[in-house]
Parts: C-alpha cells; structure tokens; sequence
C-alpha cells in the first residue's frame, strides 16, 4: 500500500501545553525582575535562591495577567485560587518544589478561534489555563564534566494554557500558537518570543484508527523553539507513531524531545518513570478571591484585538483579506493604520502604504512600527495629495518620502512646492520634454516607429527625468503616443 | 536567678551596661546548660552604648534596656542561622526576619541564637546537632523542646525575652518544664517571615518571658501584617501592655478528656483542679466540656507537620548553600549523602513520613482525611468560643522528664498531647507557672482563647497567677 494510502487511515490527536512568560516588572513571587540574556545570577533575590527563612510574595499583576488571557479564551474565571507545592528535586529549582496551580486553575473551559485556510475558522476548546513560577537554568559541560546553575529565570511568573485534544494536524497547531502568540503580544503579557523562551510548547500527540473509538497513546514532545518547529515535530512524530503501529508495536507513555538539526523526534524519558510530585496546597500563600469588580476592571482594561481589527478593516474599511491579515498581525502596525484612516477615506492606498514603502523601510532599518518618526496624519496628506491628482505614485514615493523620513515633521505641501513635485498637467510644458526627448533619441524613435513598441517605457522615464518627476504620467503617455505616431 | 526585665520591673533605670553585664554573666556562668549556640557580646555591648546615648538624649524606643535571645530559627542578617541542624552548619543569613527587625527598631538588643531541636522537631531538645539544653532547675532533667534553649535562657537570667517558634507546642511545653510564661499567639498574628519553616500553616512566631508584662510588650511591638509574609493577619495589633487587668467575670471551659487521660501526671491533674475550684470561688463560670476529637489531634498533627515539613526542607539540598557531603559522586549520591549526614535521625524520620503521606494513592486517606479532621476539631472550638471566654488545660502530660527518658518516638509525640489542639485550630495559648511537683519540677497551666483575643488572654493569664 503506498504512503499516503496508509496515513489516511489513522487520524492524528493533538493538543498542546503552551508556556506564556509573562513581562511582569517582578518575579512570581519575589520583588526582582527576569531579564532574558542578563548575565547568570544577576536577578536573584534571597526569595528566589530559598534562603532559610524566605516566603513567597505574590505578583498581583501576574494574576491580572492571567486573568486577560483568559477573559480572551472566553475562560470561566475561579474565584477561590489557591497554590499548591509540585515536589521534586532537581538543582534548578531552589526550594525543592515549584509553586504552581493544580486542581483549580484560574482560568478554565475556554476556547480559542483559529484561522485555517481558505478562510476557514475552527474553535480549539483550552482546558486550563493556570499561574506558576519558572525553574531556573541548569547549564551542562560549559566546563567540561560541570553543570553550572543560573537562577536568573527561577521565580519568573508564567502562565501554561492547556488545550483540549482539538488538533487534527500539524498545520492546526502552527495556526493555534500563532493565535496565541498574537493574542499575549496584542495583550502585552508576554513577548511571545519562542527564542529566548518566553513562549514554549509541549504537544501531545497520539493517532488512532479511523475506525477507533478511544484515543491512542499519547506521546510528550518537547524542545521546540518555533512555531515552524513545533509543526515539523508534530508531523515527524506522526509519521513516525503510524510506523509504529503498521510494524505491529505499541506506543510507549514517553517525553520525547524535538532537534532541529535532523528534523527527528528522540526518546528524553519513560512516563512510568516519572516521579510522583506529590502535590498539595501552598499554606504560604493565603487564597487569592478574584470578584466580579476585579473581573470587570480588566474586562475594561482589554485593548482591541487582532480579530475585531479584521473585522473592523474588511467591514467598515473593505479591505481585502490579505491586506487585513498582514496589517493586524502587529498591534502597533494596526494602530497605526487605523490612524492613517482618521485622516483619509482610502483606505486601501493607506494599507498600500504601509504594506509597501513604509513596511521596506521598517525592514531596511530593522525597526519597528513604534520607531516609526512619520505620524499618520503625514502619510494620510500624501494619499490626499495623489488622490487629489497634484502628485503622483512615483515621485511621492521615491522622492517625497525619502526627504519627509529625514524631516518627519514638515509640511507635506511645503516639502512638495519646495522640491517641485506638484504634478504638470499642462500639454504646452509636457509637449517641451517630449519634444526635447525625441530631438536627442532620433535613432530610438527610428526604432519605435519600426515597431519596437517596448521603447515607450525608455521615453517616458526620460520625460520623467527632464520634468524631474512632475509630468503628470497619463497625459504624458498619452501625448507621446500622439506624437510618436 | 531571676533578672527581670527593666520595663516591667524598674521602668526609670539609668545603666543600660550593668542590665546587660548581668545577662552576659548569667550566660558565661550557666554555659553547662547550653542554652546559647552564639553569644553576641561585643556587638550587644556596642550596641548597647548606642541605646544608652539614645536614653540620655531621651530619644530611645520602647524596648530600649530589653535583652533579647533568639532561637536559632531566626534569620538576623549578617548572623548565622543553622536551624540547630549540621546542614546549615557555617550558613550565615542575609536577611532578617520581620519579629526581630521590629525589636531592634524598638532598640531591644539581640544578645544571641539559642540552641534548639532540629529545625524545630522535638519536645526535649536532644535533637539538636549542638547537644540537648540542660533544664536550669535541675540539670538531669531536659528543657522541653524545642524552644529548649530559649525557656532556659530566660529562666537563668540569660535574657529577659526569648523568641521562640511554636508549631506543636514547642514554646509553651519549654515554658511550662522551665517554669516560665511561653505565649503562641493566633498563627498569622506574627510575621513568619525569617523564620526557618517547619510546618508553615502551624508555625507560629512566640515568646518567652518572666512575666506577662513583658510578653505583651514584646507582642505589641512584633505583631500586625507583613507584606514579606502573605499569610500574615491584617488586622491591626492592641496594645496590649496597656490593658493587663482582668475584672470580668469569665466563663471557662476544660475538656473531661484532658483530666481523665492515663498519660497525665497526678500532680499536674490536682494543680489544675485546684485551679478550677479557686476560679469557681471568686465567682467565674466553669464548666466541664467533652473534646471527643482529642485523641485525633496527634496523629492529625503529625500527618499535616510532616506533610509541610517535607516540602519546607527539600531546599536544604546542598547546592546553593550549607553542608554539602564530600563523598557525592553524582548529582543523586549528592543529593543522598548531603541529606542522609546533614541531616538528624527525627528530622528524616519527618521527612520520611511526610513524603509517605502525601504520595500517590495515600493523599486522601491521610492527608485530605487529616485536613478534614482538623476542620471538625476548628469549628467544634469556634462553637465553644460562642458562649465561652477561655479553655483551661495542663500544658503537658508530665513535668520536665529526665534526658534520654523517651527512647521511642510515639512516646515523646505525646508530650505534646495539651498544646497541639491550639495548633491545630490556630488559637492563642499561653503556658503560665502553675506551683510545683514533689521534686520541685515547674507544672504549667494552658490558657486558651479565641483567634485574636490575646488582649483577653494575657489579662485573664496575669490575674490566674496570681491566685494561689
């Protein structure tokens, strides 16, 4: 049987344990602040190192954080919170034991809302959501034989979302932790950074038969550290499951661990070996009530998201769903388009705009749209002054806008009168350059009027060029083609 | 052998040095009894210079003249804590715990840690890496434990006010075997922060002093919300040296159960009752209550303490700080050989025990079924305190019993029989001089009230000892 054939008779169970780092000023329960990339031992109170002594403080903000992300899961919020001690030893983590929630999560049955292709929507149903503190670093043969610790990241406050087993595939849950990833930032929790690990993810995965009842065994991976990471490992592991079962073995209960290099799955440990975390509540931290009031105080403070931008910009602005997509995938770059189109009803030459000159010159300088020195309204008098026929397409770009980034301030119409950009309507002057521009290229209108049609091109720019780009470009062609005739 | 206090005996004294001098000689002079792991002289004197220029210049706070010892529990930085354990041996601390700042702002002088059992677990104090705390008032006799150290250190003169940490007992039962006032508080009354944990929903920050004067003193000045402690109570303290008279008529409860129990002295059971009949004469309410739940409590106890106590002590893992084992070869033999020789034969037996109880399997039938338990015993005393001012019982079973008298565990667990209801339930208890057994040994007396009344308490405890 071919492959493919073999592969269509298993279907693939996945659900994820999403880690979100939350960009608290201060740990999850201690008074200092994790910074990725400090140097090693730097950000480490007496609360994070366990000193004899130490009690944990909580973060409020981390709780509020929480809180929003799941309010956007559409999550039921707990009103009781208590902690309770996961107990193992491992030399990253100071006390012995991680402060984390186990029976009754902050945040729980919500659910999530992917984009899949060609338009179409699938709602992930989210399990948990629920509030702990990170471990530190152990660092392995740095010195040979050595095992250094960084204590930096213990203590950091995270959240870990939990979904239900609603992925059927790989392209699933590329599409889930993109979502997550632009929902934390749109909400500014978490930077969403999988790099440098504030954003992490497990995927849980298993594949059973079409004609199954239950669920296969479920197998842990870990390890990747991007979102395009996370759908090879999935799909390697499914592959690789299916292969499995058609050789006639089990799946074994086992954390496996992602490497990029090879694109493979490999075994990290056994489930049954696993240690028993002996879990109980926290009794150094008294129960957290979040009410209604607290509820609908961050209910308010929840800022426009990526999905009612969409909307907003393919209803009200009609904007195709490309342009909407691409202009809502950053908060900051939506702002601002919204704010171009405070100033301007054409809005698809403002998503123009962004998407092509300002976009290259963000990515030129490898900045951001919040060090963008240009404010909207600038942008929004240029699209004017087009729409308006006074300038064209060309100049505005290639020669308004490169004076107006060294100038971000001036006056769109001083910059225009003062490089002479205003657009020449009149025959008398365009007649001039057309003439000018045939007198020097006889052998080329020769050419032209043999045929060579393809030479319009090389006349116009020249035309161009005499009028220093404010011939007006259709009267021009226009009159060329009058004249060449 | 008696040094009181300059605040409740001579409130207008002039030489801070000479109050010192005598507690630093009460120290050099008693060094058999072991109640000291570190004496601070050379700081103490210093500082005491300072204070005393405070109290010339009229500007000193109000435990200015107080000399204050500290179980070797609590963190004051830049001094070493070890917890009475080998593996916090050398282990000096960088912070210092709310209690003690707050007296050392109120110009009290800490004149050193006290010796006591191992992270706080033991009712003798023979288990303590630094030796057993001889009792003052007869040396073949055990202090109580495991604020052993710090009941002697006042009963000789040492100090004049102890701090001392009650989980189970371990306060009020050195208290009660030395024949001192051992207050624990309400938990969350004091601020646990600094202090080394036990088991963190029972420890409780107490005091140990001569008198009830200088108990509400100190109380005044160490109680009330601590942000570094989230458990802490945010209720605002009394002043509670202010009120010490009791003029009410009270109604008191004791437990048939606690008089009738095989395991109580006879001595101990006939001073109480005593007690009871002079309370009946002067006019108070006593009425005789069953505590059906009594002999629950131990065992509860035990399962919940050891439970905590397993997650509080994993951090003393070798890595980061104190004792580490010379003989690890591996990351596992590492964490084995640090933990098996750091730590006491009683401390791993807790850990053992605690690790059991909350495993997989066994969580409900001993830890979830204990919490529930302790539930039942917290609302049957909010019941009593309804109609009821206090509970009167023995602090302990017996007096002060001899070193090495308990060889098995079981056995010295019940020591603790009378002070860990207070524990359990979280309620203030107080352990007051109640006269004396055939061989001189002090007998305790147990005060109990409701969750925050230690006002009522430490009035109601001063006017009790002064019948006879």
């Amino acid at each position: 049987m071919p492959k493919n054939k073999i592969l269509e008779n298993y279907i693939p169970v996945i659900g994820l344990e999403i880690h979100a780092q939350l960009s608290t000023k201060t740990k999850m329960f201690s008074p200092e602040r994790y910074e990725y990339g400090a140097l090693p031992n730097t950000s480490v109170s007496n609360i994070t190192l366990a000193h004899p002594g130490t009690m944990p403080s909580i973060n409020k903000k981390a709780i509020e954080y929480a809180i929003k992300m799941g309010l956007v899961c559409d999550c039921k919020i707990n009103e009781y919170n208590i902690f309770a001690r996961k107990n193992y030893f491992y030399p990253d983590l100071p006390k012995g034991y991680q402060i984390t929630q186990h029976n009754d999560p902050i945040c729980s049955q919500g659910n999530i809302i992917i984009d899949l292709e060609n338009n179409k929507e699938k709602k992930v149903r989210i399990n948990r959501i629920h509030l702990e503190e990170d471990t530190g670093k152990a660092l392995h043969n740095i010195i040979p034989n050595k095992t250094l610790l960084d204590f930096n990241r213990a203590g950091a406050p995270l959240i870990e979302i939990v979904t239900e087993p609603d992925l059927a595939c790989s392209k699933e849950a590329y599409f889930l932790l993109h979502e997550i990833r632009k929902i934390v930032r749109y909400l500014e929790i978490c930077d969403g950074n999988m790099e440098e690990g504030s954003l992490r993810c497990d995927a849980n995965i298993s594949v059973m038969k079409r004609e199954d009842k239950e669920y296969g065994q479920k197998v842990e991976v870990k390890n990747m550290n991007s979102i395009r990471n996370v759908q090879l490992a999935i799909e390697y592991e499914i592959v690789r499951q299916i292969e499995e079962l058609e050789k006639g073995n089990t799946i074994q209960s086992e954390t496996r661990s992602f490497n990029a290099s090879n694109g493979k799955t490999i075994k990290m440990r056994t489930k049954e070996t696993l240690s028993d975390y002996r879990y109980f509540p926290e009794p150094d931290i008294s129960p957290i009530i979040i009410n209604d009031k607290w509820i609908n105080e961050i209910k308010s403070s929840i800022p426009i998201l990526a999905r009612e931008y969409y909307s907003k910009f393919t209803q009200e602005y009609k904007l195709p769903s490309y342009d909407a997509k691409l202009i809502t995938e950053n908060k900051e770059l939506a702002k601002y388009f919204e704010s171009i189109c405070k100033f301007t009803k054409n809005y698809k030459s403002a998503s123009n705009w962004i998407m092509g000159p300002i976009k290259s010159h963000l990515n030129d300088l490898k900045i951001n749209i919040s060090e963008f020195e240009i404010i909207p309204k600038q942008i929004a008098s240029i699209i004017s002054l087009i729409d308006e026929g006074k300038l064209n397409m060309s100049s505005a770009t290639k020669i308004l806008f490169p004076k107006l980034i060294d100038n971000p301030k001036k006056e769109i119409e001083l910059i225009v009168k003062e490089l002479n950009l205003i657009q020449e309507k009149d025959t008398n002057k365009i007649d001039l350059w057309i003439n000018e521009v045939i007198k020097e290229n006889p052998q080329k209108v020769d050419l032209y009027k043999k045929g060579k049609k393809g030479l319009l091109g090389m006349f116009m720019g020249e035309i161009m060029k005499k009028s220093k780009g404010t011939a007006d470009p259709s009267i021009t062609s226009q009159k060329l083609k009058e004249i060449l005739k | 052998m008696k040094n009181l206090s300059p605040y409740s005996e001579n409130k207008d004294f002039k030489d801070i040095n000479s109050i010192l001098e005598t507690c630093l000689k009460n120290i050099e002079f008693q060094k058999k009894l072991n109640a000291f792991i570190n004496v601070y002289d050379d700081e103490a004197i210093q500082n005491a210079q300072t204070i005393q220029n405070k109290i010339n210049n009229k500007k000193a706070g109000k435990l200015a003249g107080m000399i204050i010892g500290i179980k070797d529990l609590f963190c004051y930085k830049n001094h070493p804590v070890t917890g009475g354990s080998k593996i916090l041996q050398g282990f000096i601390s960088k912070l210092t715990a709310t209690c003690i700042n707050k007296v050392i702002n109120e110009d009290a002088i800490i004149i050193g840690n006290q010796n006591c059992d191992e992270f706080g677990m033991g009712s003798s104090n023979e288990n303590s890496f630094y030796g057993p705390v001889l009792n003052p008032i007869d040396q073949s006799k055990v202090s109580g434990g495991s604020s052993g150290g710090s009941a002697a250190a006042v009963k000789s003169g040492m100090c004049h006010v102890s701090f001392g940490t009650d989980t189970g007992g371990s306060v009020r039962q050195p208290a009660a075997f030395c024949g001192i006032v051992g207050l624990k508080p309400t938990y969350s009354r004091i601020s646990r922060f600094g202090v080394l944990a036990y088991a963190s929903s029972f420890d409780t920050v107490g005091i140990l002093s001569q008198n009830i004067e200088d108990c509400a003193k100190i109380l005044e000045v160490v109680a009330g919300k601590d942000e570094l402690d989230n458990t802490s109570y945010i209720g605002k303290p009394l002043k509670y040296s202010d009120n010490l008279e009791f003029n009410e008529k009270a109604s008191i409860v004791y437990f048939k159960e606690t008089l009738s129990h095989n395991g109580l002295n006879i001595e101990i059971k006939e001073s109480i009752k005593k007690k009871i009949e002079i309370l009946k004469s002067k006019g108070h309410k006593v009425t005789e209550l069953s505590f059906p739940m009594l002999d629950y409590t131990l065992p509860l106890y035990y399962i919940l303490t050891t439970a905590e106590a397993s997650a509080n002590l994993s951090r003393y893992d070798g890595i980061r700080y104190g004792y580490r084992s010379p003989n690890a070869t591996d990351l596992e033999s590492m964490y084995i050989l640090t933990r098996t020789e750091g730590f006491g034969i009683e401390v791993k037996r807790r850990i053992l025990l605690g690790t059991s109880v909350l495993s997989e399997g066994y969580y409900d039938a001993y830890y979830g079924k204990a919490q529930k338990v302790r539930n039942i015993i917290k609302n049957y005393f909010n019941k009593i305190f309804q109609s009821h001012d206090f509970i009167l019982m023995p602090t302990t079973p017996t007096t002060a019993f001899e070193l090495n008298a308990h060889k098995d565990p079981i056995s010295m667990y019940l020591s603790d029989l009378y002070t860990v209801p207070a524990s359990v339930t979280g309620i203030p208890a107080i352990s007051i001089p109640n006269g004396q057994d055939k061989n001189g040994l002090p007998i305790g007396l147990q005060v109990c009230a409701n969750d925050f009344e230690e006002q009522k308490l430490l009035a109601f405890s001063k006017y009790l000892m002064t019948l006879n």
